[in-house]
Formats: C-alpha cells, structure tokens, sequence
C-alpha cells in the first residue's frame, strides 16, 4: 500500500483510483490513512461481506481467530469488467504498483 | 591460563537473533519481503559464526571456553532458523485458493462500503469519471 501511495500520480494520471478495502472500522482506517499520509480511500468492510462477495476472505487468520481478507488485488474498468487480477499465493508477495502500471497499459494498447 | 572469551559464539548469536526479529523492519520493502533474504542471511552468519565459536570451544578447550553456552545459544539460534523458515516457507503460503474470486472478463460485484471519514463509496461511483479503479484487499487489523 505504501508503494502505491508513492506511485499515486501515476495512477492519476492514467485516470486509475486506488482504493483499499479491509474489515478494519473506519476509525482505524482514518487513524492509518493519517499515520501514513494514504491519500486514497480506506474503505471499512467489517463484517466482510464484500470480502465474501468477492471470494477473498481468509477465514479466522485474524488476531484471535476473526476473519479477515486475504491479499488480492483487481483491477475493474468502466461496466464493472474485471480487466486484471492478482490472487497471491503468499501473504508477504504482494502486487507491485508497476505490474498493476503495466498491466494497465497493455490493456489500453491492446484496445486501441 | 585463563581462556579466552570465545567472540564469534557471542556475536553469532547476536547476529542470529538480529536476523530474525529485523523481519519487522525489512518487510517494509518489497525486495527484502518477496523473498527475506535478508534475514535468511543474518541468521545463515549468525549459526555459522555459533558453529565457528563451537569449533573452539571443543577443538581447543585450553584455549577457548564456551562448551555449555556454546551450545546451548547454537541450539536456541538454530530453534530461531527453523521457526523463521517454517513462517516464511509454510504459514505465509497458507493463503484460501480463492476460486470463485471474479476472472478477467467477468463482472466485478457491486459494493456500498463506508470509507475513513465514514462517507459511503460505491464501486459506480469510483468508476465513474474514472478509467479504471484498483482494489487493494490487505489483512487489516492494523
């Protein structure tokens, strides 16, 4: 997340919103976005239902057994279309913002 | 003749035990987190400087002491590298498989969530005016 705060103009530039979304009330998130100087919207799923919707809960790997989200990122243009996804197989590998950079430009060049 | 202090028995345990709980610090960047080998280095130094120091203390004991620690702080690093590489190797990996977790080209669900200033955000609105919008799932619990 931190890397992606850092390449937010990037993101900007190409018109892309970065959102983050865990069960985490809005309080802590708002507490977070402080600490950190997130700019992008935390968004507050607490009893996990979007998490659930979109098949990414990590049942009880939470402290003290709560379900949580696992990482996963999805890139989504105009009509809901999901145009890239990453599904880690490792909780420390994350998405890196120039895969998700590139990605996107493959996309764009690919319709044009 | 008093024996000397066996220093890399000391300085590898230290060493090892600086391998480990760096995790915190060097997770924060993704070339030291996709793979630690940051860490695995430190604690690799730490338990072959233990083993160095164990050498002296046993090869040379007239002139090195060291025997009991020695071994005891080996045992407890090589605990340490075996706990690392099960967290990293095993507990990391366990993550769900996520198979019904929408694919390139299918519609994403909708979603009406509340964001840090608790102002509702819809998947709509962030695609509207926009080209195309991420969503980051993270663990939370910050």
């Amino acid at each position: 997340m931190r890397s992606f705060q850092q390449k937010l103009a990037e993101f900007d530039a190409r018109g892309i919103r970065v959102v983050g979304i865990s069960v985490d009330p809005p309080e802590i998130n708002l507490r977070q976005s402080q600490k950190l100087g997130y700019t992008f919207p935390l968004l507050s799923d607490p009893k996990a239902e979007v998490i659930r919707r979109y098949d990414v809960l990590h049942s009880g790997a939470g402290p003290r057994g709560a379900d949580i989200a696992r990482p996963a990122e999805f890139l989504i243009s105009s009509g809901r279309t999901v145009r890239w996804v990453n599904l880690t197989g490792n909780i420390a590998v994350r998405a890196r913002p120039e895969q998700v950079l590139s990605a996107f430009n493959q996309i764009e060049a690919a319709g044009q | 003749m008093k024996r000397k202090r066996n220093w890399p028995i000391w300085v590898g345990f230290i060493v090892a035990v600086v391998g480990l709980f760096s995790y915190g610090f060097f997770v924060q960047f993704p070339i030291t987190r996709d793979f630690p080998w940051a860490n695995l280095l430190l604690l690799g130094i730490g338990v072959a400087l233990l083993i160095v120091g164990l050498f002296r203390a046993f090869g040379r004991p007239q002139l090195y002491r060291g025997k009991i620690f020695g071994s005891i702080l080996t045992a407890i690093a090589l605990l340490l590298f075996v706990f690392f590489c099960y967290e990293i190797f095993y507990v990391l990996r366990q993550v769900p498989l996520s198979a019904h977790a929408p694919r390139v080209g299918e519609t994403a669900p909708d979603f009406m969530l509340l964001d840090q200033n608790e102002q509702p955000v819809g998947l709509g609105d962030l695609l509207s005016g926009s080209r195309g919008t991420l969503l980051i799932f993270y663990r939370g619990f910050w």
